[in-house]
């Protein structure tokens, strides 16, 4: 069985943002990667499956500037997979782009019997691109999955919902799964397996040898901007009485939200 | 002429806030205004639609539509936008949005934005605002080589115009085969409560580790009960089982942007800050005066919650009914 997973650096969720001087961007300048949190479910994912089916494989794909997104195929090789492919490319390619270049990518390998996702990436906080991989793959798709198992090609993976209902889905494969907390707990990368990982084969693919049309970019991003300062908060004083008092008065009559 | 098609959501006999909020910006920019809505109550919805603007809507009340089915739904969204002709999509950012478009922009080879929190339109031109990076800057997005735009918005951003019970829309039903299905539901499991969605709720009534025990959730219910508001929790108690998953605001969790969060013994972690810090008046009760949670509020209580939020429900029960 030839597993894909498919994963995004992003900026830690601690780091500091300041944007560039042309507002255009944010300042990577001092921004310390990591790879998304969702997309650490979708390796440990393949790797449970690769574990129970013998003689399946992990690939792992990535596309971006090259340093950083080697970085985040060692550190998935650092926690079992197998090999790498990263696809090198121009920093802030849209979701579309992207997600075409990986289709290209993944096509021109062996047939995929399953590929992984993280549900978001925590930077931009879009949620699609598993969804336009599957499209551009004509394959299906099921997103948001907190419990998976497999038989034989079929996979049956459970999907929440707002409401906090789940839905069991029944997918045949080859298919695009999108992984939500849940689903496992991602292991760390030993000190063996970071040791292995320095000569797992990374393959390199250059973006504009895909031949994809800059026209597949639909979106652009512009004028960022900083939250507006906040006032300073209200701190309500005094005994507990008088300060619930005050506190629904603030509300009903300072903002108007009763 | 423009024409905006609006996504109706859900399958229950009414519009959910959401859409109208929908509905309502679309009528407001002054171009036409067509929606789509999908299973049995399609059709109820339909009729409610045309109060709000929408001239005309387009259902597919098969049975079959009224859980979620990827490929299902795909099918006969790519029927409609063809039919319709719109230049701008407008749908909820809610779990079923972010799965159904990504998807049907791509095979339309189109644009889609997720997770907006401002629309304008001007001419057939659509902008919208994002918050990136967890909420630490937003960033306008605008659209190329798209011949139909797709914009899906988060709740609670846009103002909802009076339901016009004068205004009808004229329903056109598809039909829509679905063979070979490579998605199949197997099982739904409803959730057991009954309250109002958390990404919808207009008042969120939050407790984190400040609660000492999954018992004194109850505090935050009763407190939920008199304000009409939803509970949720920060990701330490969800993940230490005192309220399930599906309650949690946060980064890893929701993201949630009601008119008033009220956060108990929360401290206010980076994580769960970019869940909430959309809302538009946040209250934290805490008894740590340092807590993270006290820079983002707008006001806030340093005290004990045990003491203060019992005394909140009743001072809330007794202005509200008076």
């Amino acid at each position: 069985m030839k597993i894909f997973v498919c994963i995004k650096q992003v900026p830690n969720t601690e780091a500091k943002i300041v944007l560039n001087d042309n507002k255009s961007a944010i300042n990577t300048d001092n921004i310390k990667w990591i790879v998304n949190p969702y997309d650490e479910y979708a390796i440990e994912e393949a790797l449970l499956l690769k574990a129970k089916v013998t003689g399946s494989t992990v690939t792992v794909v990535s596309m971006g500037p090259k340093k950083r997104v080697t970085d985040a195929v060692r550190t998935a090789l650092a926690m079992g997979a197998d090999d790498g492919i990263i696809i090198d490319s121009p920093e802030d390619q849209d979701m579309f782009t992207t997600a075409l270049a990986l289709a290209k990518t993944i096509q021109s390998e062996d047939d995929s019997s399953v590929i992984f996702a993280g549900k978001l990436a925590i930077d931009d906080n879009g949620a699609g691109l598993p969804q336009a991989l599957a499209e551009y793959l004509n394959i299906p798709h099921v997103t948001v999955i907190s419990e998976f198992s497999q038989d034989g090609d079929k996979f049956i993976v459970q999907r929440e919902t707002e409401s906090g209902s789940t839905k069991t889905y029944e997918v045949n494969g080859p298919c695009v799964l999108s992984t939500n907390k849940g689903l496992n707990t991602p292991r760390y990368a030993s000190l063996p397996g970071i040791m292995k990982a320095k000569k797992k084969p990374i393959k390199e693919v250059e973006f504009s040898s895909l031949g994809i049309e800059a026209s597949s970019s639909k979106l652009t991003y512009s004028n960022f901007s900083l939250p507006p300062e906040k006032p300073a908060t209200k701190l309500i004083d005094g005994e507990p009485e008088s300060q619930v008092q005050q506190l629904v008065d603030l509300l009903k009559n300072e903002a108007k939200v009763l | 002429m423009s024409k905006i098609l609006v996504f109706i959501e859900g399958n229950t006999d009414q519009l959910k806030n959401s859409v109208k909020e929908l509905l309502s910006a679309a009528h407001n920019s002054g171009q036409n205004v067509e929606a789509f809505a999908f299973g049995s109550q399609a059709k109820t919805l339909a009729n409610q639609a045309g109060h709000f603007g929408a001239k005309k809507v387009y259902i597919c009340s098969s049975d079959s539509l009224n859980d979620y089915n990827p490929q299902a739904f795909l099918t006969a969204c790519k029927d409609i936008v063809a039919k319709s002709q719109a230049n701008t999509l407008l749908a909820s950012s809610s779990s079923l949005g972010k799965d159904l478009f990504p998807r049907l922009a791509a095979s339309l080879n189109t644009g889609m934005v997720s997770d907006c929190t401002e629309i304008s339109f001007e001419g057939d031109d659509v902008k919208v605002k994002k918050p990136l990076y967890a909420g630490k800057c937003s960033a306008e997005v605008s659209f190329e080589n798209s011949p139909i735009k797709m914009v899906l918005m988060r709740p609670n951003q846009l103002p909802i115009n009076e339901a016009d019970t004068s205004q009808e829309a004229t329903i056109e039903e598809i039909n829509v085969e679905n063979t070979d299905l490579k998605v199949l539901i197997k099982e739904i499991v409803k959730s057991t409560s009954e309250k109002l969605d958390l990404t919808e709720a207009n008042i969120v009534v939050s407790g984190g580790r400040g609660l000492k025990e999954a018992g004194n959730f109850k505090l935050l219910e009763d407190l939920a009960d008199a304000l009409g508001a939803t509970v949720g929790a920060s990701r330490a108690v969800c993940d230490d089982g005192w309220v399930p998953h599906s309650m949690q605001v946060g980064q890893t969790g929701k993201t949630v942007a009601p008119n008033l969060y009220i956060a108990c013994g929360i401290s206010g972690a980076i994580q769960h800050l970019a869940g909430m810090s959309g809302s538009k008046v946040i209250v934290a009760i805490n008894n740590d005066p340092e807590a993270p949670i006290f820079q983002k509020a707008t006001y806030g209580i340093v005290g004990d919650l045990f003491d203060v939020v019992p005394k909140l429900t009743a001072e809330f029960s007794k202005v509200l009914q008076s």
